[in-house]
This record gives structure tokens, C-alpha cells and sequence, in this order.
């Protein structure tokens, strides 16, 4: 825990020196930064932005997370769709694919439908093999149990493929959201700046950079933060979840 | 899958869905999706052209130098902090924050400090690729058997020799791991950095062919980069499996 | 109520029942029979043309080499795999499916590792529908009588491996099926507790007029549980032999261990499998 903290302080520290030497025009200090951080976050600026750059980044991974469990799930069961569906998304894994996004804004604009896109393409490939390598790893053992006391098919699904799979969905969702912040970021870096992304285009065009290293500051921040407090809530969640089979 | 008895292979089915973009495409649905043979005609006549090839060999260029960074100063990071302690409490928050943060917010930074160039597309890579290298290095040393390293000391092995005839070799299966998806994430940052710096590369590709809505040449670069990035995901992955045989043996 | 697998039963073979088994064994109804079973993987050909018959009320073992098809045969009965040809009838009724009749023990628990001890002991009658009060009161019963009440609300992940097998065990006694098929279920727990177990069944099979299918790979084990032992061959498989022990069971489980007809059948057993293993 010290060490957490020294290791903070040397980090910070080194920011504040590099932003007084200056090693460059545009390198605020570290207490710059804050300050500037301070007041956005006083006038509200920071709410509204974080209002405006999280609302695309709510319906991708919304959509993502529906579309993509369901997906991975139906894949996960049926041979068929294994084979016409996972190349795709197997692909879109390896795949850069923000290359897509001019032909987004050509296809459908500038606006929310654009980033949201975005956001999904981004997000919905590892929810969707995630999901679908979890749905195949279900111990076979507690399936034929299932079935060997009678259950029938969606009661095999309900009762033991979605909860035992659960714990890897959610890790799928986790990374989806991951991938989710960068969607949301460069989608309003590429598209058009708006939230977050026009705080940072606009300080640095008027060369306030302070606010703009603020604003990335605190758009890193609660992305950690969040992924962070998911990872908490998953370890909750699923604790011994994965232990108690037979392997452990 | 199999059909009638006879086993399909894995990824057999981008066939049918090229088929099916052969028909959305003639169809005239939408002009955003023009017939995929001709998408593969233009491939071929883009892919000599010295635009292209320019593209190609800065992005080649800016990718091999980001992930040759990540890569040199990732193992050796991922090492120390897997051998040393002090080392590892002070850098394994950095380095897990940083694997997981929206690292498309620091282009902009990248751009201010180091120009609209490839410096800034070179480092955006690295940022991308680095993290996850340093975190598997990690894992690949902590893993190791303490007796095998205290099998060396009783060999007499010196400190350098133990780090490059013990750890590297027993963290490489995970060592190789990390690299494999560093390099995916660096292929999506050299991609990225390029949309958002975008002079250089196949970011200035993708916005011309876009503003001048030429969609069968920015289908054609978007077939061949995909190609490659996911050829490149293969072929590491294959060398993983031939590299670290031992891995699952261990 | 009957007390089984609590500490300290001590098992003794009524006379009636071994002088039974012994003298007229197939003269009792037969609980399943398994006729001209042939199943294949693809190529492998695990089993062909086997018949065998399972006499109701008592064990039989299926004991052989590894990879000769025990589970696999386990399995069609239990109606989890369709046999290539043949077929399988539990008290005159050809099985086409999982049933009612009966119950499956799993090597491997096959617990779920989200639900608690009393959630998979009632796990069997929850998927037959029964009401959640009701399923939980015969859960807890059979909880109790397989030696771990106050472990009720315990998940699988803080039990020992032989506690684990004792939920499996009382999951497949809950739904009170006829017969009960066991691959292998000693083979994950200690020695200790598998010789416990061993005991154990025996009072189970004596007390609860139930038919037990056992696999196991113990010769040892084989003999000292079954009534019936079935010798199974590999390549292709077939029933090799059957072995009816029985003289030695009204001697009490202390003694078994020792009576030489129990070592003779030990021996000759392990003379007819030893080629079989190198
Ligand atoms: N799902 C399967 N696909 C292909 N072959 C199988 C499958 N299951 C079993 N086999 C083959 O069938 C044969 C019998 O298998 P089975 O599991 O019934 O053997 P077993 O007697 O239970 O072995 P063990 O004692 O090791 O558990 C083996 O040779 C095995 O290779
Ligand atoms: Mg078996």
C-alpha cells in the first residue's frame, strides 16, 4: 500500500519536474493539470461532457452486451452457426477496425448513430467469443447430469450452461466495455468532438493545455476506475464459482 | 461442421458470406457495398500502384518500429518485475492501468509533444502493444519453479546467466503469449494513430478514397489490411504453438 | 428411517441373501438387461455384441482394463448414448432415454459449483418439477444420511473431495430411482475414505432393494462390493467372464479382507486381466 503510494508520488513527481523544466511548450505540470482538473470539475464543464461522451458509449455496450451475449450463446450450441458466424468475429478480433470508421460517417453521418456504431464494432467481438468459448467449455460431466436426471434442453441451458458460462461472459463484458472507452474516445476524436473528446480538441487549439491534459487525465481515470470496480464486482459475483469442479 | 459426413473447415464459411456480399453488392442495396468481385479487381490494380505501396511500407514502417520498442523494452521490464519485488510494486499498477485505460485519449498528447509524424504513430503502437508484453513476461517468470532456478545456483550459473539461460526460456511460452497479443493490439494502434494523426499511412489512404467516395479501392485496402492483420494473428499463433511445445508439458 | 453412511454402522450380510445370491442367482427377476449392445465412435468400436443381465436387488461390477468401454456401457444404459444396435431393458421397458428409474453417480461429482450442498442434493427433483419446499425436505433427509448435516448451505469448492461424492451420492439417492449407476465413484477420494464407502455401499445394497451398476477399476474393490462381477475385455469388447463371490459375504466386512476365497478371486481375476495390461 506504501508502495503504491511512493510509487504515485514518484510518477506525479516526475510529471511536475519534466512540466517545470519545461521539456516541452506543451507539457503542463502536474499541478497545473490539477488545478485546471479542479475547476472543470466546479463549473461543470467535466459533467456535462462526461453527460454527453458516455451517453453513445451506454447504448453501444448496451446493444453490444445484448446482441453480443446472444450471439455467443447460439454459437456456443449449435455447430451450424459456429461455423457460419465465428470466422467473422474471429476476424473482427484480429482486425483494425477503426478502419471502418470513414465509411460509418459516410454511411450514416456525423452524429450518435455513427459512434455508437463504433463503440460496437469494437465491443461486440470479444463479448461474442468470449461468451461462445464459455457456452462450449461447460464441463460436459454437469450437462450429462443434467440430462441423465431428465432435464430437458432449456433447463440444461437456464439451469446449468448460463450459469456455469457466466463468469467468463462477464470477463467478455468487461474487456467489451474496455474496448467500449476506446470506441467512445476515438469516435469523438475522428467523427466530430463533442464531450470529452472536444474538451481535448478545443484546449489544445487554443494551446490551453493544461485543461487538455486534465480532461485525458480524467477520462483515463474513470475508465480504471470502472473497469476496476467491474473486476471487484465480478471476483464478488463468482467467487468459487470456478473452484469446486473436480479439477481443483 | 460437417455436412452429409463431410468435414467442412474452419473458416470455410467466409466463402458463403463473400457470396453473399456478391449479391448485396449487385443487387444495388446500398452504394456503400459495391459488388465483392469487384472489390477484389480493384484490390489488384490498387495493390501495385505506388500510393498503396507507399502506405503500406510507412505503416509496415511505423508498426515494426512500434512493436520492436514494446517488445525490447517489454520482456526485460516484464522480467524484472517478475524477478524483483520493489520493482514490481512500483510499476505493476502503472502497467495494469495503463492495459486497460482508453489509450486513444493520449494520441492527441502524442501529437502535441512529438508532431503530426511518425514519431507520434510509432509511439501510439508501442503504447498499444507494450503493456500486455510486460504483464505475460510477468507471469511467465513468476510461474517458473523455484527449483529450477535454485538447480542452476547449485550448477554455480552466475546472475546473467541465469536470467538468459533460465528465465527467458522458462517464461517464453508466456513470454510468447503476450507478444502474439501485443502485436494484435499494435496492428489496431498503428491503425488508430494513423486515423487520428492521419497524413501518413493508410489513414491518408482511407480519407481520401472516403472523400472522394471511391468505395470499391476503400473496401479493397480495408480486405487487405484485415487479411493481413488476422495473417499475422495465424502465423504467431502457429509459432507460439511450434516455439513453446513445452508450455502445456510443464 | 434407515440409517445409512453414518459413522459406525457396522455391516453385517444377512444369510438369506448371500445363500441366495449364491445358489440360484438368475432366478430372480432381472432389474436390466443389456442385449447384443454394439456401440461405435466413428472407428473405434467400444463395445459389440454385448449382452449382460443385471439381477434386481443386488450389485453387479463392471471391471476391466481402461478404455474397454465401461462407461460407454454405463452411459446406454443410463440413456445418455444411443447404442449403434442393440438394446437395453430396465424392468421390461426398452430405454430410450434418460428415466426416472434411474440414477446416475458421476466419477467426477459432476456437482454445481454455484449451488449449495442442499440446492444440488435436490437438484434431480428440481429438474423433476417437484415444488422447492418439498425437494428441500428429502434433500435434507438424504444430506443427513450421508453423514453431512451442517454442511447444508456449504458449496462444493469448501468441501473435501470424499464430502463431494457424498452430495453426488445422496443427489442420486433423492430422486429414489431403482437402480443406480456409479462410474467409478470411489476412484477421486482418498483411501480412507473410499474403504469407508465401500462399506458403506454394502449396507446399501442390503438395506435399500435397489440395483447397483459399479464401475470400477479395483479388482480388490470389485470383489469385496458386488455380488456379481463382469468382467469386461477390450478390442472388441466383450463380457469375458462372470464372477458371482458370495461365500465369503457372511463373514462381516471385518473379515473379508482376509478369507482366502476373496484372495483366490482376487487372484484369479488379476490372472485373467494381467495380459490385457501391458
Ligand atoms: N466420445 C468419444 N469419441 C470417440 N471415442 C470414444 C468416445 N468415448 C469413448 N471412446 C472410445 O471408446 C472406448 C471405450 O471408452 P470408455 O470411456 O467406455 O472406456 P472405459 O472402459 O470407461 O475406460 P476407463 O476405465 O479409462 O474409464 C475407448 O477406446 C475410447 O477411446
Ligand atoms: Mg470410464
Amino acid at each position: 500500500m506504501y508502495l503504491k503510494l511512493l510509487s504515485a508520488v514518484i510518477v506525479f513527481g516526475a510529471w511536475e519536474i519534466a512540466g517545470r523544466i519545461p521539456v516541452s511548450y506543451a507539457f503542463p505540470t502536474f499541478i497545473e493539470s490539477m488545478v485546471a482538473l479542479a475547476q472543470m470539475t466546479f463549473d461543470g464543464t467535466l459533467f456535462t461532457a462526461y453527460g454527453e461522451t458516455l451517453r453513445p458509449l451506454i447504448i453501444g455496450v448496451a446493444i453490444s452486451a445484448f446482441i453480443g451475449i446472444a450471439m455467443g450463446l447460439w454459437i456456443g450450441l449449435s455447430n451450424w452457426f459456429d461455423w457460419l458466424f465465428s470466422p467473422i468475429f474471429i476476424v473482427m478480433q484480429a482486425a483494425p477496425l477503426a478502419a471502418l470508421i470513414p465509411l460509418l460517417v459516410m454511411a450514416y453521418g456525423i452524429g450518435l448513430t455513427s459512434k455508437v456504431f463504433v463503440i460496437c464494432i469494437m465491443a461486440m467481438p470479444v463479448i461474442v467469443l468470449n461468451t461462445a468459448s464459455a457456452v462450449r467449455n461447460t464441463p460436459s460431466s454437469i450437462k450429462e447430469m443434467a440430462r441423465s436426471f431428465m432435464g430437458s434442453d432449456l433447463e440444461i441451458l437456464l439451469k446449468i450452461i448460463i450459469p456455469a458460462a457466466s463468469p467468463v461472459i462477464f470477463s467478455g463484458l468487461r474487456l467489451g466495455v474496455s474496448a467500449g472507452f476506446i470506441g467512445a474516445i476515438l469516435a469523438e476524436l475522428k467523427i466530430t468532438p463533442t464531450g470529452v473528446g472536444d474538451i481535448i480538441t478545443f484546449s489544445r487549439s487554443i494551446a490551453d493545455y493544461p485543461s487538455m491534459y486534465a480532461a485525458i487525465f480524467s477520462i483515463i481515470l474513470l475508465a480504471v476506475l470502472f473497469l476496476n470496480l467491474l473486476e471487484r464486482l465480478e471476483n464478488l459475483l463468482f467467487e468459487g464459482n470456478n473452484r469446486g469442479y473436480v479439477s481443483d | 461442421m460437417k455436412v452429409y459426413g463431410y468435414h467442412l473447415p474452419a473458416m470455410s464459411s467466409l466463402i458463403l458470406w463473400g457470396i453473399l456480399w456478391e449479391i448485396v453488392g449487385r443487387s444495388g442495396l446500398t452504394f456503400f457495398i459495391p459488388p465483392f468481385s469487384e472489390v477484389i479487381g480493384t484490390l489488384f490494380v490498387i495493390i501495385g500502384t505506388p500510393a498503396f505501396i507507399k502506405a503500406l511500407s510507412e505503416t509496415a514502417y511505423a508498426f515494426f518500429a512500434g512493436v520492436f520498442f514494446a517488445v525490447s523494452i517489454g520482456i526485460p521490464v516484464g522480467i524484472l518485475m517478475g524477478k524483483n519485488r520493489l520493482i514490481d510494486e512500483l510499476l505493476l499498477p502503472w502497467v495494469n492501468m495503463f492495459l486497460s485505460a482508453p489509450l486513444t485519449a493520449l494520441v492527441p498528447v502524442l501529437m502535441v509533444l512529438f508532431g503530426f509524424g511518425m514519431k507520434s504513430i510509432i509511439i501510439t503502437t508501442t503504447l498499444f502493444a507494450i503493456w500486455i508484453i510486460i504483464l505475460n513476461a510477468r507471469a511467465g517468470v513468476r510461474q517458473i519453479d523455484r527449483s529450477m532456478v535454485e538447480m542452476a545456483r547449485s550448477f554455480g550459473a552466475k546472475p546473467l546467466d541465469a536470467f538468459f539461460k533460465i528465465y527467458f526460456w522458462a517464461a517464453l511460452p508466456e513470454i510468447l503469449g503476450g507478444v502474439r497479443i501485443g502485436v494484435i493490439r499494435g496492428v489496431k494502434g498503428v491503425i488508430i494513430g494513423q486515423l487520428l494523426i492521419s497524413i501518413v499511412g493508410f489513414g491518408a489512404l482511407f480519407e481520401l478514397y472516403s472523400t472522394n467516395f471511391l468505395m470499391k479501392h476503400f473496401w479493397a485496402v480495408l480486405i487487405v489490411l484485415f487479411a493481413m492483420a488476422f495473417a499475422l494473428s495465424e502465423v504467431l499463433a502457429y509459432l507460439e504453438r511450434r516455439v513453446a511445445y513445452y508450455a502445456a508439458k510443464r | 428411517m434407515r440409517i445409512f453412511f453414518s459413522k459406525g454402522t457396522t455391516v453385517v450380510m444377512s444369510q438369506t441373501k448371500g445363500a441366495f445370491a449364491k445358489a440360484d442367482p438368475l432366478s430372480g427377476e432381472n432389474a436390466v438387461t443389456a442385449h447384443k449392445i454394439s456401440k461405435s465412435y466413428g472407428d473405434v468400436e467400444a463395445l459389440k455384441n454385448l449382452t449382460l443381465e443385471f439381477p434386481r436387488g443386488q450389485l453387479t461390477s463392471l471391471l476391466g482394463p481402461s478404455g474397454c468401454g465401461k462407461t460407454t456401457l454405463l452411459k446406454i444404459i443410463a440413456g445418455l448414448l444411443d447404442p449403434t444396435s442393440g438394446e437395453v431393458k430396465v424392468n421390461g421397458k426398452t430405454v430410450t432415454g434418460p428415466g426416472p428409474d434411474r440414477a446416475f453417480v458421476f466419477q467426477d461429482f459432476a456437482l454445481l459449483p454455484w449451488a449449495s450442498v442442499i440446492r444440488n442434493v435436490a437438484f434431480g427433483l428440481e429438474l423433476r418439477g417437484m415444488a422447492k419446499s418439498e425437494r428441500e425436505a428429502i434433500a435434507a433427509k438424504y444430506i443427513r444420511d450421508v453423514g453431512l448435516a451442517g454442511f447444508e448451505k456449504s458449496y462444493p469448492h469448501e468441501l473435501s473431495g470424499g464430502m463431494r461424492q457424498r452430495v453426488g451420492l445422496a443427489r442420486a439417492l433423492a430422486v429414489d430411482a431403482q437402480v443406480l449407476l456409479m462410474d467409478e465413484p470411489f476412484s477421486a477420494v482418498d483411501e480412507q475414505t473410499r474403504r469407508k464407502f465401500q462399506e458403506d455401499l454394502l449396507s446399501l445394497v442390503q438395506n435399500e432393494n435397489k440395483t447397483f451398476i459399479f464401475v470400477t477399476h479395483s479388482i480388490e474393490e470389485a470383489v469385496y462390493v458386488s455380488d456379481q462381477i463382469a468382467i469386461l475385455l477390450p478390442r472388441p469388447s466383450r463380457v469375458h467372464e462372470i464372477i458371482r463371490p458370495g461365500g465369503f459375504r457372511e463373514k462381516g466386512v471385518d473379515n473379508i479382507r482376509r478369507d482366502p476365497e476373496y484372495l483366490d478371486i482376487v487372484d484369479e481375476i488379476w490372472a485373467s486381466l494381467r495380459s490385457y495390461v501391458e
